[in-house]
């Protein structure tokens, strides 16, 4: 029941064409059995910010399209759909978004080259196997004119090989995102490849001597411009879960009509329709909500922070329901490699811990509540 | 109001409405909501019967019965459900029989809500015996105070419920009261349940706050001293809920605002009574765990939390009236995902 502006029809048919056929499920799989070291295809990454899609949370003085939240959830919808293999969500949302709240000299250096594709910047974050922002220990100690940057981050999606990472460490009580150049001494970086096939690197970062102009906005506005970017990243990551559930059950209801058992399409059995139907209403709902999540934060809205979060939360729950039944509903050929809904479901699960699961977050609004 | 034909905004004003398009209609329900009036008239006439009878009824039947409905002067019940038809509800066995001029009416309907009060119903009447089964029923309007027909309140888990028994033992019925053609009732009944449905989704009764589920557990069980509820396992269950709950909020936001740009929510009206009704037994579940020993005091006990286990206990009925839940689930499997049916 969702509405779309005809420029967001627009946009979502383009992506949806173009990921079928450029970023398909197919396309993962060759990756991965060609054991592509970044995780993605740097030709299709090119080919994706040719379509516009790095620049889409870009202001225009940056090289951007600042088409909107709501528009860059659709692209990551079809994305997840097709499995698409890029850093949109490391690159072209996460970062883009903290370039773009600092503003200043970072944003005008790095934003075109994002929006083109020349440039690949990670968010270094997580230091454990939970996301936890409120627990960082990575610290950057004032010294001199400049601090001493010590942090060992972990789960860094498309962090391998990077141009830049966005480091966030604790000074005092202050928040600070540095941007950091990985091929310096001080940084170490190992490469992760996780079961969906895409890359989350480790780093350590040991005694690096930062400038003070390596901090990407002033360290009392640090927070606040963390939260920004980790509110629209975790509706994006959001979205694309959708595209990861939207497209399974799709996939399980097709089966069910053309599979044949006791001389009948499997689709006939109540006990099958019932789950399917279930599913889809969940679905429904959730897709419901995380547009709601987008759209507050395109007007700046106060429910947007508790709305991605219960996005986020919501998402999991449902896209792991659809990723199981698929499984369950194809029956043995579901767990062969043969067929794509392993896929989803390694990339289901990934998404899931990707910037906090859903308990994570229902803490978070259960204790905005007052419980 | 009425005399603005403000209590149907959006009725033509030839039968007590407002002549309002759906904007203007939108803004009189803004500017209501604004200074906190009351709804002038709520009745089973406007919900239900009205909106059947601009889409089926002749001019006449137009004329008769719906500026009555719209002035509040007449109240009417909803003769559907039977003993032995209760989601197979085109399994009805109330009978008219052709004799001519009227039909001699009888059987016997259930969960007639505030029949012991209406003035007439609308039912469902088999009239076509040797029709199959969903062409031989007729939409019939009559009046309750007509010979023959007698009502029994039913009392529920929850306690006494407007519901009622209502009998009919031949009740003579004016042959020109059936609504449309005689043996298309069942289309006008689907009609009328989809919109009971969107109504029934849309209902603050049911979907409006949380029922106090929150201030409940925090009273009744206290925080631990990180500031969360004391009792780990039943926050997690609220915590699940608070999101399903935040969900169907936008979800329905999504849905009149779909509906508002002129399209038909059709079928997935049962995804809304589905979700809306399910969550609200959730609630209501969580309501009396929360509130414990204090949240189940008998109904003659006035304890001033409110009587939530009264609303607990009715709230099971939820997923029952207007379609089970697995009416709504074989909906949706059928209409929706396609998926092939039996029958």
């Amino acid at each position: 029941m969702e509405l779309f502006s005809s420029e967001e029809t627009l946009l979502k048919d383009s992506a949806s064409g173009f990921m079928a056929e450029n970023a398909s499920v197919q396309a993962l799989r060759d990756l991965r059995d060609q054991k592509e070291a970044l995780g993605f295809n740097q030709e299709l990454h090119k080919t994706l910010a040719d379509m516009g899609w790095f620049g889409i949370l870009l202001p225009e003085d940056a090289g951007g399209y600042d088409f909107g939240h709501r528009a860059a959830g659709l692209v990551a919808e079809e994305m997840g759909r097709n499995l698409t293999a890029s850093p949109f969500l490391s690159t072209a949302v996460l970062s883009a978004i903290a370039l773009r709240q600092s503003g200043g000299e970072h944003l005008s250096e790095w934003g075109p080259k994002i929006a083109t594709g020349d440039a690949v910047i990670a968010l270094a974050i997580d230091e454990g196997a939970k996301h936890n922002p409120s627990r960082i220990k990575a610290t950057a100690e004032p010294d001199g004119n400049g601090f001493i940057l010590n942090a060992r981050k972990r789960a860094v999606f498309d962090g391998y090989n990077a141009d830049r990472l966005i480091v966030v460490a604790k000074t005092g009580e202050d928040t600070g995102l540095f941007l950091v150049d990985p091929s310096t001494t001080e940084v170490e970086v190992e490469r992760n490849a996780m079961l969906d096939s895409r890359n989350a690197a480790n780093i350590q970062i040991s005694n690096l001597h930062l400038d003070g102009k390596d901090l990407l906005c002033p360290l009392d506005k640090g927070a606040t411009v963390l939260e920004a970017t980790l509110r629209l990243g975790r509706s994006i990551a959001a979205s694309e879960q959708l595209g990861v559930a939207r497209e399974v059950a799709e996939r399980t209801t097709a089966y069910l009509n053309e599979r044949k058992q006791f001389g009948v399409p499997i689709g006939m059995f109540q006990a099958l329709q019932h789950r399917m139907a279930d599913l889809y209403c969940q679905i429904e709902q959730t897709a419901s909500l995380i547009s709601s999540a987008l759209r507050a934060i395109d007007t700046i809205s106060d429910n947007a922070e508790a709305l991605s979060r219960a996005a986020k939360a919501k998402v999991a729950k449902v896209s792991r329901v659809a990723t199981e039944e698929a499984v369950q509903m194809h029956g043995g050929i579901g767990m062969t490699d043969e067929v794509d809904v392993g896929l989803f479901m390694k990339h289901d699960r990934v998404l899931t811990e990707m910037l906090g699961d859903s308990a994570h977050h229902i803490d978070f609004l259960l204790k905005t509540r007052g419980l | 109001m009425a005399e603005r034909g403000w209590t149907v905004p959006s009725w033509p004003k030839e039968y007590g409405g407002g002549d309002l398009n759906g904007d203007e209609a939108k803004i009189l329900k803004e500017e209501m909501t604004r200074i906190n009036a009351m709804s002038p008239l709520e009745s089973f006439g406007i919900w239900m019967l009205g909106p059947a009878l601009l889409k089926y009824g002749s001019h006449e039947q137009k004329l008769q019965h719906l500026p009555k409905i719209a002035r509040g002067e007449i109240r009417w019940c909803q003769g559907y459900s039977e003993p032995g038809s209760g989601s197979d509800l085109a399994s009805v066995q109330t009978k008219g029989v052709d004799m001519g001029d009227h039909f001699l009416v009888s059987g016997q309907k259930i969960w007639t809500s505030y029949a012991d009060q209406a003035d007439w119903i609308f039912a469902l009447v088999r009239t076509e015996p040797d029709a199959k089964k969903h062409k031989g029923i007729s939409f019939l309007l009559f009046d309750m105070t007509s010979e023959g027909v007698s009502t029994k309140p039913i009392r529920l888990i929850s306690g006494s419920s407007p519901f009622c028994e209502t009998f009919f033992d031949d009740v003579k019925v004016p042959m020109e009261n059936v609504v449309d053609e005689r043996g298309n009732g069942w289309t006008i009944a689907k009609y009328l349940l989809t919109h009971e449905r969107e109504m029934v989704s849309n209902l603050d009764a049911i979907f409006g706050g949380s029922a106090g589920l929150y201030e409940t557990a925090i009273d009744s069980i206290g925080l631990d001293e990180t500031g969360r509820l004391d009792d780990p396992l039943l926050r997690a269950d609220i915590g699940e809920f608070l999101i399903d709950e935040m969900a169907l909020t936008a979800h329905l936001a999504a849905a009149k605002d779909f509906h508002r740009a002129g399209n038909q929510l059709g079928a997935r009206s049962a995804e809304l009574k589905y979700l809306g009704t399910e969550l609200n037994k959730r609630r209501q579940s969580l309501v009396v765990q929360a509130g414990g020993l204090e949240a189940l005091s008998g109904p003659e006990e006035n304890n001033g939390i409110g009587n939530q286990s009264a609303s607990w206990l009715r709230s099971k009925g939820n997923s029952i009236e207007g379609g089970t839940s697995e009416i709504m689930l074989s909906i949706i499997s059928k209409a929706v995902l396609r998926l092939p049916s039996l029958g």
